[in-house]
């Protein structure tokens, strides 16, 4: 069953100096239960496509598409509406643990807050719920009564995990929710997350710029590019066999330790994304492309299939079917 | 130690040393209380040899990192350069500054906002003083691969994208000349796609001129792509070190094991629990017995180790080329 | 490439100064200090110290504002106008010299305490707090009394009494910019305390200082003022002492309400000029207000 669907989603931000088109004609579904992974680098619109999942953007964004949450048309929502959503369907884990969290409040306070603020519980019900919770993301009870700065940097991350439960949401949202962990942090917080998606059938949205991480956590997996979905699939096989130059350098980009063709052989892309307002003609990657044909430079690309269940916005790909 | 066939071809095409830390301690009040951040280090970088300095954060590796660039003084043992010790008289510190370079995580912080491209360069030749300063930049920008140099001159750091900031501090660095290179997570902050190339960068320097480097980094895949040797460091210490090939494809530490373990794609990951370390309260024994797996999972108790594991201190790893590990369950 | 740093530091002075004529208070202000600097500078071309002689009053006692006299005359037949004139000249250079003898102590003993973070940093910062909870006026009452009354001695004493704030500001900002990472690159490649400070610290300290030297212009003219109406005057005809005058002739009884108003509003045209400057100043050049603008 479809969760979330976004049909054409488009995000421009209003500036001093003109419109910046962040996110531009992304579609995507994601069915309940099922974990969607979104890479690609700053600047690639993927933290604002996650904004504007639960209208978190700023004023000066013109929004354009269409957003269904369970069929309902998030940005059609009037403000208690999307408020309610906000708590009880989906929930959004940023990446900075530590400036989520009041540090004058005890982290068991914090959680229980959004619970006694909509009513869904009394205090004693609320209390029993927060060890519940702490449970589930691995902290004994007794850390209901820390505050933020008792706790590490992967502890605080487990509150925010958390804090996201809290309501029983049906869809999370996680920006680039291990970034400055370390990796032994990084893996119990991603072992978490992947457990809670499989135990209680949430649907999860995640956003990163490593892509082995991705290819770890979710079942699909969508790279995108200067604002466009480029390549859209399961995710192994997007990790593994990447139909699409950007997948594959951004792929490359994280080597497997102990493969011989990475050793001492670091993997990168020439160039730099492109800015926003002076996007390229044609294919937006051709000025960096490795295999870039003449006409790339001209011609548009869009989702071409590449494969069962697999899509990408490549010529060569086009050529290939 | 029994020395694997591997390894003695290792040593064969060992270097000559120009930066190593000699029983280096360094130790600071933090709380109250005495943190022990590099606890008894001895480190070897050879000529053209760049080692990867591999942990978690607060394992001490920034620290010795410092330390080695002269930024931190050690509470015991020395940091030696081209065999001799490091003097710390404000002249000789700064002669040293020519020779070993530094470049920073976050390249937006390490560049002063108001300071062109141009200034940031011209920084280290006016401080020493050289001559030909236009030529000195211009020669670094190219050599870290900002062509043509004149067009960047002028540039302010925030005009520029977070690739060519890193090569900016690259360049930098490289306006002196220096002969070692200490890189403190060079590519933690920046774009996936652009993270290689300033990683060939560094292996081009190598090979260009002679750049010999240090990169210190939480990330083993960094350490497979660049590095010749790396070195696991836990709590203060170096746990196992040797040739990149050895340590991450048959790590012998528990520690190495579970690091490697918790990478994307591994087949069986050891998450390690227990709390997170903690450079004031050091355990004894081993340091690194009260998390480990080996010890938790009964197979140090078999192999009849578990007592030297909680009570028996392991020497410090001397500064050799071979592969080496701090354990007591892989010296059986 | 001295054109090179030439160009740059050209272009940035006009951006600064687009920025800066958007302040529309910020431009009023300054057309009044321009008028008053001017007028101070060029009084010795058409009056004299005369003007202040009790001696030589030209008009009536006590005259109201009238064609002639357009601002009255006070207990001796001297012109306001004229008075108000070259006192301007005395209040405007205790003001710009004391604010500047602040801001040199505040900036030396404040980059010193923010840099040297040793005992040198904490000894400076105990002297600074001792001066701050000094009352500064009863300081500068005292210390002015003692110096003997000159233009030279109200300086001093309005200088040392009142650096102190800045010094607490400039070593926050000293301490924030040697945070950055820049920094710690700049060490690694040799630099020494003077480079550090100077080539680093200054320049990020100084549009901050440049605001706070435009209101502390403001704050002396009005403690000039305040020490001359309690009697620690320069012996010169200034705003102060001639509100001071009209108190001790008693202006208020006799109805001579020109002689109190015309100083005071001298004093309040010129300092709200430097507030309503310095404010501009500080909304042009700390970035994060400008930002949140």
């Amino acid at each position: 069953m479809t969760l979330l669907e976004l049909d054409d989603l488009s995000v421009t931000y209003r500036i001093a100096s003109g419109e910046v088109p962040a996110v531009r004609g992304v579609s995507l579904t994601l069915d309940s239960g099922a974990a969607l992974g979104v890479a690609g680098e700053s600047g690639s619109g993927k933290s604002t496509l996650a904004m504007a999942l639960l209208r978190l953007l700023p004023r000066d964004a013109r929004v354009g598409g269409r957003i269904l949450l369970d069929g309902e048309d998030v940005l059609a929502m009037k403000w208690g509406r999307m408020r309610a959503v906000r708590w009880a369907e989906a929930s959004i884990v940023f990446q900075g643990a530590q400036h989520g969290l009041n540090p004058v409040r005890r982290i068991g306070d914090q959680i229980a807050e959004p619970l006694l603020v909509h009513g869904l519980a009394k205090p004693d019900a609320a209390r029993r719920r927060v060890t519940e919770l702490l449970e589930q993301v691995g902290l004994p009870d007794w850390r209901a009564r820390s505050f933020p700065h008792e706790l590490s940097g992967g502890q605080r991350q487990r509150v925010m995990i958390a804090m996201a439960l809290a309501c029983s949401p049906r869809l999370i949202i996680a920006d680039e929710p291990t970034t400055a962990l370390d990796v032994m942090v990084q893996a119990q917080v991603l072992t978490l997350i992947k457990d809670l998606v499989a135990e209680h059938d949430i649907s999860l949205i995640m956003i990163s710029h490593d892509l082995s991480v991705l290819a770890d956590v979710c079942d699909q997996l969508a790279v995108m590019y200067a604002g466009r979905v480029v390549e859209h699939g399961p995710s192994r096989e997007v990790f593994h066999d990447a139909k699409h130059p950007y997948s594959k350098a951004l792929a490359a980009a994280f080597p497997t330790v102990g493969d011989p063709a990475s050793r001492l052989a670091p993997q990168g892309l020439g160039g730099d994304p492109p800015d926003p307002m002076e996007l390229p003609t044609g294919c937006s990657f051709h000025p960096r492309c490795p295999v870039a044909l003449d006409g790339c430079a001209t011609m548009d690309v869009e989702l071409w299939p590449a494969g069962p269940g697999r899509n990408a916005a490549c010529v060569h790909v086009q050529e290939a079917s | 130690m029994t020395e694997t066939q591997a390894a003695t071809e290792a040593v064969s095409t060992v270097r000559p040393t120009l930066l190593e830390a000699r029983d280096l301690h360094v130790e600071f009040a933090s709380r109250g209380r005495r943190a022990r951040a590099v606890d008894g280090v001895n480190l070897a970088v050879g000529e053209g040899e760049i080692v990867a300095l591999v942990g978690e954060s607060g394992c001490g590796k920034t620290t010795l990192a410092r330390t080695l660039l002269g930024l931190e003084r050690p509470t015991s043992g020395e940091v030696r350069y081209g065999g001799a010790a490091l003097d710390y008289s404000s002249k000789a510190l700064k002669a040293y500054r020519r020779q070993v370079q530094l470049v920073l995580q976050d390249p937006t912080g390490s560049l002063n906002p108001r300071h062109t491209v141009y200034e940031a360069l011209a920084e280290g030749p006016r401080i020493h003083g050289l001559p030909d300063e236009r030529e000195v930049v211009a020669t670094a920008l190219s050599r870290a691969g900002l062509r043509p140099p004149d067009r960047f001159f002028l540039r302010y750091p925030h005009e520029l994208s977070g690739g060519q900031r890193q090569r900016v501090v690259i360049a930098g660095a490289l306006a002196l000349n220096p002969k070692v290179l200490v890189a403190d997570e060079p590519v933690a902050s920046l774009d996936a796609s652009v993270r290689g190339e300033i990683l060939a960068l560094l292996l081009k320097l190598r090979e260009e001129l002679g750049l010999s480097a240090l990169v210190v980094t939480h990330d083993l895949g960094l350490a497979w792509n660049i590095a010749d040797r790396v070195a696991v460091m836990y709590l203060g210490r170096i746990v196992e070190s040797g040739p990149v090939e050895q340590v991450l494809t048959a790590p012998r530490h528990p520690y190495t094991q579970a690091l490697m373990s918790v990478l994307p794609e591994s087949p069986e990951r050891v998450v390690l629990t227990g709390e997170p370390p903690d450079p004031t309260r050091i355990p004894g024994g081993c340091r690194f017995h009260a998390r480990c797996q080996v010890l938790a999972s009964g197979r140090a108790a078999e192999a009849g180790v578990d007592g030297k594991c909680r009570s028996e201190l392991l020497d410090i790893l001397p500064a050799v080329p071979e592969t080496q590990a701090a354990c007591h369950y892989a010296a059986r | 490439m001295t054109s090179v740093a030439a160009t740059r530091r050209r272009l940035a002075l006009s951006r600064f100064w687009a920025d800066f004529r958007k302040h529309r208070a910020g431009m009023i202000g300054l057309g009044i200090l321009v008028v008053a600097v001017v007028l101070a500078l060029v009084a010795p071309l058409f009056i004299s110290e005369d003007v202040t002689s009790v001696v030589r009053g030209t008009g009536e006692k006590w005259a109201p504002p009238s064609l002639s006299e357009p601002f009255g005359t006070d207990e001796s037949g001297r012109s306001i106008l004229l008075m108000v004139w070259w006192g301007s000249r005395t209040s405007l250079l205790i003001g710009f010299l004391a604010a500047l003898l602040s801001i040199v102590i505040g900036l030396v003993v404040g980059v010193a305490a923010g840099h040297f973070r040793g005992w040198l940093g904490g000894a400076l910062m105990r002297v600074t707090d001792w001066f701050l909870v000094l009352p500064s006026l009863v300081t500068a009452l005292v210390l002015a009394a003692i110096l003997g009354g000159s233009t030279f001695t109200i300086i001093m004493a309005i200088g040392i009494t009142t650096w102190p704030s800045t010094a607490r500001l400039i070593r926050a900002q000293t301490l924030s910019v040697e945070a950055r990472p820049y920094i710690e690159r700049s060490k690694a490649l040799g630099a020494g305390h003077w480079h550090i400070t100077t080539r680093h610290v200054l320049p990020n300290v100084a549009p901050l200082l440049l605001a706070s030297t435009t209101l502390e212009v403001a704050s002396a003219i009005v403690t000039e003022s305040t020490l001359a109406f309690l009697g620690a005057s320069a012996n010169k005809t200034s705003w102060g002492t001639m509100l001071r005058g009209s108190y001790d002739y008693g202006a208020a009884t006799q109805g001579a309400w020109w002689y109190i108003l015309i100083p005071g509003l001298a004093i309040l045209a010129v300092v709200m000029a430097f507030t309503l400057v310095g404010r501009a100043l500080e909304a042009v050049l700390n970035p994060r207000l400008r930002r949140a603008a």
